[in-house]
C-alpha cells in the first residue's frame, strides 16, 4: 500500500494541468496515473493546429500544446506513472483507495487524501448507432483512424465516407485527404453540425468535401471490407425519409457521431452520474458527490477547446490542494444550477454558497442553433444578466461568469436559472 | 482483393501435404468442432475443413448462446434426443474444457389468459422429453423472480435446467482438443464440390480451394461429415439423391452493455411461433444482455446483415415480455442465420445411398446445446463403419486462456511478477491484458485476425468495440504471428484492415 496526498487518474490535458496547479497550491506528493506509454492523452495524434489560441495566445499542435504541460509537470517533478491502469476507485471520507495494474508492480493500491477524475473520452461506436447492415473491415471511429494514420503511419482506407460531423470527424476529412483518399462526403444527422465552425471552414470547405445535414446512414454493404454505404434524408423524427436514398461505393466509413465521457471508474466508485453530459454531477469546487474526488476536462463533460480543459482542470487541483490542506469538503452545495430553455446542461450542477472564489464560471451547451439571442440568467424568479449573442451552436461551449459578491447577497437563494431567450 | 496466404498451414497440426484421411468433416462450427473432438477419441485420422479463416465464423459464432432444456422440441424429434442429452452432457464437458457455463434458469412468459394451454403443452412436452424440475409457476412468483418482467405476464413455465454458455468458448475448446488429440485442421479452406471415388473401398473425393484465392487442393477421406451449416444441403445433394433443402432463417440481435446485464438474471422467452422460440431476453454469461432473435428466411446464406425492419422489430418485441429494457445500452447489433432443414428436424445420420457420408445437417436451434450428443452419435456411426478403437493417449483436458480476472489480486500479482504481459491492459472496457492476447495468438489454432482475438479473449468485444485496442492488438498480432500489419485482417481474406502505408514525401518535397 503506498500512500499520496493527490492521485490524478489520467494523464491527458486535463490530469497535466490539474496537477500543475495542485502542485502551485502547495501540494507536493502528487502521483499522475497514466495508461499510454506517454502523457499527453488524445492530444499527441492531434497534429493539427489550432490548440492553445486562448492558453498561450499562439496557435500550436496537440503534441506542442500537450507538450507545455508536460514540461511543466517535469519541472515540478511531479510524477506521472505511464503504462498503468486505474482498476478500481473507491471513495472514503478519510481516504480514497485506487487500485492500478502495470508489468513492474502487479496490481498495487494507493490511498489518496484526494483524488482528480481526468480520465477523458471515448467516441461512441457503430454498434450504439443502431446502422443496419453487415459488419465488414473498413468501420473505424474517426479517433481511431486518426490514431492510425498519425501516430502509427497507416492508411485505413481510400475512399472515404464520414457519419458525424463532430470535430474529429471533420479533422479527419482532410487529414485523409491530405493523405491521399478520397473523402465523398460528410453525412450529419443533425440539421446543425457537431463540430467547429472553423472546422467545418478549414476541413471540409476548403477541400471541396460536401457536409449533408439531416442525413444519416441506412445501410452498409460488404462481406469482407466494406464496399458502400447508402445515406439518406432524416426527416424530423430521425427516421430516414423513403425515396431520398443516396449509395455511396467506399472502402471506408468513419464514425464521429459523438463522445461519451469515461466514468466507469466514478460510476464503480459509487458517484452520481449526469444522465445529460454522462459525466459526474459536480459543485463550482469540481467536486462530485464523494467528498475529496474532484473531476474535470472531458470526463465531466465534453468540452469543445481544450483551452477550456485546461482552466477547468486548473481550477480542480486548486480546490483539491485546498481540500487536501484543509481536509474539508466543498460538497454539499446548496444553489441549484436549473437549465432550462435550450440549455441542455450545465457544469456545474450547483453552487456552495461558502466558496471563496471571486466568480464561478458555469460552462453549457445549447441544444440546438440559435442567433441572436440571449443567455438570461436568474437568481430564483429575479433577472440578474441578459447577455445577447448573435450564434449559439451546440458544437461549441457557452459560458456564464456568476459574480460571488451577487450570489452572497442573496442569503436565500434556492436556484440560479439559465435560459435561453428570443429577442425581444 | 487478393491477400497473401495467411497463416494456417503454418500451424503444426495444419499438415499441407497429407491429404489422406479417414474422416473429413466438412465445417468448423461448433457441430463439426465437437464431433471433431469425439473422433479424435478414436484411432483415426480426421481433418476439418473450414473455409473460414478461424473456427466459429459462421451461425455459432452468432446465436443466442442458449444451454435449452429441451422442452421446446417435438417429443420424438432428434431435435428433443439432443437437446435433453446435450443439456445433460454439459456440466462435465464445460469442466473438461473449460467452457464458461451458467445454470441460470429460463422463463417463458405468458402474457394472456388465453395462452395458458399454449404454455401448458409446453410443460407437457418438455415432460415427454424428459426435461426435469419444470413447473408452471404465477405471477406473483415470477415478479419475485424477475421484478422488470412485463406487467402483462400473467404466469410463466420455469426451467431451471437452463443455462448460458460462450458459444466461441465451446466451439474453441472442442477444436483445441480436437487438435490436441491429433484432428489436423484446415482453415482458409472451402470445399467445392464432393464425389465418390470409383475405386474399391469406397471414399470420397474433396476439391477445394484456398479461400480468397484460385489455389485448389484435393483432399480424400473414407468418411465425409457434412457439418457445412447453411451449405449442408449442397454437399449432400452432390453425392445423394435423397435431397436437403436449406433455408437460411436470419435472426437478428441487440447486445447491451454490461451495466445492462443485471436487468433480468434468467432467460426470459416468449411463447414460440411456427417460425421459432421468439425473441428473448437473455444475460449472457459474460454478463451483457443479449436481445433477439427475430427471424426471417433470405434467400442469400451469407446474408449476416442487420435490417432497419429487423432491429426496429426487436425493439418492440422484447417489450413484450420484459419491460424498461434500456436499449441505448446497445453496444453492437448483429445477425445470424439458422440452417433450416425444411423437414424442420435436424439431419442427423449416414445418408442411405451415399455410404460413408455422414450428416449433421439442418443443425439450427437447439443446435448448440445437442452438438455434443450429435458428435456422440456421429462417432458411435463412424466407429461402426471404420472398426474403430478408442486411443489410450486420449487428452479429455483442455485449458482454455488464462483469465487473470478470475485470480485474486495475489495470485495476479504473482501471475504479472512471472509473467510481466498480464499486468498491460490492452482493451480497457473488458480489462484483456497482454498476455491473454499473446496466448490466443500462440496456442494451438491461435488467433490469426481482430475477430479471432476478440472471441477468445473478449478484447474489442466491450462497449467502445475495439476503437481503443484494435490499433494494440494489431501491433501484437503483427508482432507474434509474425506479419505485416498490412497484412492484418478483421476476419479472414478480403477483410484487410489497412489499406496501406499514406505515400512518404520526396526529401525535395514532392509525393
Amino acid at each position: 500500500m503506498k500512500n499520496h496526498d493527490l492521485v490524478i487518474i489520467g494523464g491527458g490535458p486535463a490530469g497535466l494541468a490539474a496537477a500543475v496547479s495542485a502542485k502551485d497550491h502547495g501540494i507536493d506528493d502528487i502521483v499522475i496515473i497514466e495508461r499510454d506509454k506517454e502523457p499527453g492523452g488524445i492530444l499527441n495524434q492531434c497534429i493539427h493546429n489550432g490548440f492553445g489560441l486562448h492558453t498561450f495566445g499562439e496557435e500550436l499542435t496537440g503534441p506542442e500544446y500537450a507538450d507545455r504541460f508536460i514540461c511543466q509537470t517535469a519541472a515540478r517533478k511531479i510524477t506521472c506513472q505511464l503504462n498503468t491502469m486505474v482498476m478500481d476507485l473507491k471513495a472514503g471520507p478519510d481516504f480514497k483507495t485506487v487500485t492500478a495494474i502495470n508489468r513492474k508492480d502487479g496490481i498495487f493500491q494507493i490511498h489518496a487524501k484526494a483524488v482528480i477524475l481526468a480520465m477523458g473520452c471515448r467516441e461512441r461506436p457503430r454498434g450504439a448507432l443502431n446502422i443496419p447492415g453487415t459488419r465488414p473491415a473498413g468501420i473505424f471511429s474517426a479517433g481511431t483512424a486518426q490514431r492510425l494514420v498519425n501516430m502509427e503511419g497507416l492508411m485505413p482506407g481510400r475512399e472515404v465516407v464520414i457519419l458525424g460531423s463532430g470535430d474529429i470527424g471533420l479533422i479527419m476529412a482532410r487529414r485523409m485527404t491530405l493523405e491521399g483518399a478520397h473523402v465523398s462526403v460528410v453525412a450529419e444527422l443533425q440539421p446543425y453540425s457537431g463540430g467547429l465552425k472553423r472546422n467545418i471552414v478549414q476541413c471540409l470547405n476548403d477541400f471541396g468535401i460536401p457536409l449533408k445535414l439531416s442525413h444519416t446512414v441506412t445501410d452498409i454493404e460488404g462481406t469482407d471490407r466494406l464496399c458502400a454505404v447508402t445515406i439518406a434524408q432524416a426527416g424530423p423524427d430521425g427516421r430516414p425519409v423513403p425515396g431520398s436514398e443516396t449509395r455511396y461505393p467506399c472502402d471506408t466509413l468513419l464514425l464521429s457521431c459523438g463522445l461519451i465521457p469515461e466514468n466507469e471508474l466514478t460510476r464503480g466508485a459509487g458517484i452520481r452520474i449526469d444522465p445529460v453530459t454522462q459525466g459526474p454531477v459536480v459543485s463550482d469546487s469540481l467536486e462530485t458527490s464523494a467528498e475529496g474526488i474532484f473531476a474535470c476536462g472531458n470526463v465531466l463533460h465534453v468540452h469543445d477547446l481544450v483551452d477550456y480543459v485546461s482552466l477547468e482542470a486548473a481550477a480542480a487541483g486548486k480546490n483539491a490542494a485546498r481540500y487536501i490542506r484543509g481536509g474539508r469538503s466543498a460538497a454539499g452545495g446548496t444553489i441549484a444550477i436549473r437549465p432550462e430553455n435550450g440549455v441542455r446542461y450545465t457544469v456545474p450542477a450547483f453552487i456552495s454558497p461558502d466558496g471563496t472564489d471571486e466568480t464561478v464560471t458555469v460552462r453549457f451547451r445549447v441544444d440546438r442553433i440559435y442567433r441572436n439571442h440571449t443567455i438570461a440568467v436568474y437568481f430564483d424568479n429575479t433577472p440578474v444578466s441578459r447577455r445577447k449573442r448573435p450564434v449559439m451552436a451546440p458544437g461549441e461551449m457557452e459560458q456564464v461568469i456568476l459574480d460571488r459578491k451577487k450570489l452572497a447577497a442573496s442569503p436565500d437563494l434556492h436556484s440560479v436559472t439559465i435560459r435561453i431567450e428570443a429577442p425581444a | 482483393m487478393i491477400l497473401p496466404p495467411l497463416f494456417s498451414f503454418r500451424i503444426s497440426c495444419e499438415k499441407e501435404n497429407h491429404t489422406m484421411y479417414d474422416i473429413a468433416i466438412i465445417g468448423a462450427g461448433v457441430t463439426g468442432c465437437a464431433i471433431a473432438r469425439e473422433l479424435s477419441r478414436y484411432d483415426a485420422s480426421v481433418c476439418v475443413l473450414e473455409r473460414g479463416e478461424d473456427v466459429c465464423c459462421g451461425t455459432s459464432k452468432a446465436n443466442s448462446a442458449i444451454l435449452h432444456a429441451g422442452f421446446d422440441a417435438a417429443p420424438g424429434s432428434l431435435k428433443a434426443e439432443f437437446n435433453v442429452r446435450g443439456n445433460a452432457m454439459m456440466d462435465a464437458l464445460c469442466e473438461e474444457l473449460d467452457i464458461p457455463l451458467k445454470r441460470n434458469g429460463a422463463l417463458v412468459v405468458c402474457t394472456k389468459e388465453e395462452d395458458r394451454p399454449a404454455l401448458a403443452q409446453l410443460l407437457d412436452r418438455g415432460v415427454t422429453n424428459g426435461v426435469s424440475g419444470l413447473r408452471i409457476i404465477e405471477r406473483n412468483e415470477l415478479i419475485r423472480m424477475e421484478p422488470s418482467v412485463s406487467d402483462d405476464a400473467v404466469c410463466a413455465l420455469y426451467a431451471p435446467g437452463s443455462g448460458i454458455v460462450c458459444p466461441f468458448e465451446m466451439t474453441i475448446a472442442f477444436a483445441e482438443n480436437a487438435c490436441a488429440n491429433g484432428v489436423s485442421f484446415f482453415r482458409d479452406t472451402e470445399v467445392l464440390s464432393l464425389h465418390r471415388t470409383t475405386e474399391a473401398g469406397g471414399g470420397y473425393e474433396i476439391r477445394t480451394v484456398r479461400t480468397g484465392t484460385e489455389t485448389e487442393h484435393i483432399f480424400t477421406a473414407k468418411i465425409i461429415v457434412n457439418a457445412a451449416g447453411v451449405y449442408a444441403d449442397r454437399f449432400n445433394n452432390q453425392v445423394s439423391s435423397r435431397h436437403l433443402h436449406i433455408t437460411a432463417r436470419r435472426g437478428e440481435y441487440f447486445l447491451l452493455d454490461k451495466t445492462a446485464g443485471s436487468h433480468v438474471s434468467r432467460t426470459i422467452f416468449q411463447l414460440p411461433s411456427a417460425m421459432g422460440k421468439g425473441v428473448l431476453v437473455t444475460p449472457t454469461v459474460h454478463g451483457n444482455l443479449l436481445i433477439g432473435p427475430t427471424a426471417g428466411d433470405v434467400e442469400d446464406k451469407e446474408a449476416v446483415n442487420t435490417t432497419q425492419s429487423g432491429l426496429s422489430a426487436l425493439t418492440a418485441s422484447c417489450a413484450r415480455s420484459v419491460k424498461d429494457i434500456p436499449l441505448r445500452q446497445v453496444i453492437t447489433s448483429f445477425a445470424g442465420l439458422r440452417a433450416h432443414e425444411e423437414g424442420g428436424d435436424f439431419i442427423v445420420g449416414e445418408a442411405s445411398d451415399a455410404p460413408g457420408f455422414i450428416n449433421a445437417a439442418g443443425i439450427e436451434s437447439p443446435g448448440l446445446t445437442s452438438a455434443p450428443a450429435i458428435a456422440e452419435r456421429v462417432a458411435a456411426i463412424a466407429k461402426d463403419l471404420l472398426s474403430l478403437r478408442e486411443k489410450a493417449d486420449f487428452i479429455p483436458v483442455r485449458r482454455g486462456i488464462l483469465r487473470p480476472q478470475t485470480l485474486t489480486m495475489e495470485e495476479r500479482s504473482a501471475l504479472i511478477r512471472r509473467h510481466p504481459e498480464y499486468g498491460a491492459i490492452v482493451c480497457r472496457c473488458e480489462m484483456i491484458s497482454e498476455g491473454e492476447i499473446l496466448d490466443a495468438i500462440r496456442r494451438p489454432l491461435g488467433a490469426r485476425s481482430l475477430d479471432a482475438v476478440k472471441r477468445r479473449t473478449r478484447a474489442g468485444m466491450g462497449r467502445c468495440q475495439s476503437g481503443f485496442c484494435s490499433p494494440r492488438t494489431m501491433e501484437l498480432l503483427a508482432r507474434e504471428v509474425p506479419m505485416a500489419v498490412t497484412e492484418i485482417t478483421k476476419s479472414g481474406a478480403g477483410s484487410a484492415i489497412l489499406t496501406g502505408v499514406p505515400p512518404k514525401p520526396q526529401k525535395d518535397g514532392k509525393e
